[in-house]
């Protein structure tokens, strides 16, 4: 891993709703954008747009932590946590 | 003004028929031909028949397909119905092999679910719960 994809990741883990988002996915993996935004409304009981949680959801994937696939013709998404268990690894445990 | 008809656009009507009625319950009001392939045909609710019709409309126009994949991708629905029951409803609709994007869940005041009407639309389902 080299230090651009360190910065990518600690960037991407750098925003609470990033975070967020990344904790309800590891709750319940497999989520179509329409039922990311529909868990931010239940769940924070605050409407997030369709287009920030596009946005995010960019900034998890350029990190490498988006797994994204399909179930039909409805794309979806999950976390995947390697990268940033190496970038921990990496970097973060050095000094903890 | 009243809003007496609403539509979803379908890749097949005859599809589409047997899906709204067989499966959903809905009931025909009209089916008039229109001359060519198509029809107009709307449906009701058998719980309110003289209530908003809804338009099984031909998605032919060039648009539309790309429009409809486009939300199909990320799982928007292209409309919504209302049940009283929907963990009953979700059961009914699953038995008869419909398929879910969206299993029951809880949204704000509502129970909602979301499922593929077979004719290149998701729809979606809620109960409000008022919570």
């Amino acid at each position: 891993m080299d230090d651009e994809q360190l910065d990518r990741i600690f960037k991407a883990i750098a925003d609470p709703t990033r975070r967020r988002i990344i904790d309800r996915l590891r709750e319940r993996p497999d989520q179509s954008l329409f039922h990311i935004c529909a868990l931010s409304v239940a769940e924070d009981g605050e409407a997030l747009s369709r287009q920030a949680i596009t946005q995010h959801l960019d900034t998890l994937e350029k990190a490498g932590l988006l797994h994204v696939s399909w179930s039909g013709r409805t794309k979806i998404h999950s976390i995947d946590l390697i990268p940033l268990q190496a970038a921990a690894a990496l970097w973060l445990r050095k000094h903890l | 003004m009243r809003i007496y008809v609403t539509s979803v656009l379908v890749d097949d009507q005859s599809k589409a028929l047997d899906f709204y009625t067989r499966i959903l319950g809905f009931t025909v009001k009209h089916d008039i031909p229109l001359g060519g392939e198509h029809r107009w045909l709307t449906v009701v609710s058998p719980e309110n028949p003289e209530g908003t019709e809804l338009l099984l409309e031909p998605s032919e126009h060039p648009a539309a397909k790309p429009f409809k994949d486009a939300l199909v991708a990320d799982g928007i629905p292209a409309t919504s119905f209302q049940v009283d029951d929907i963990d009953a409803e979700y059961r009914r609709l699953r038995d008869l092999g419909v398929s879910f994007t969206v299993e029951p869940m809880d949204a704000g005041p509502v129970r909602m679910v979301v499922f593929d009407d077979t004719c290149g639309n998701l729809i979606q389902l809620i109960q409000m719960t008022g919570k």
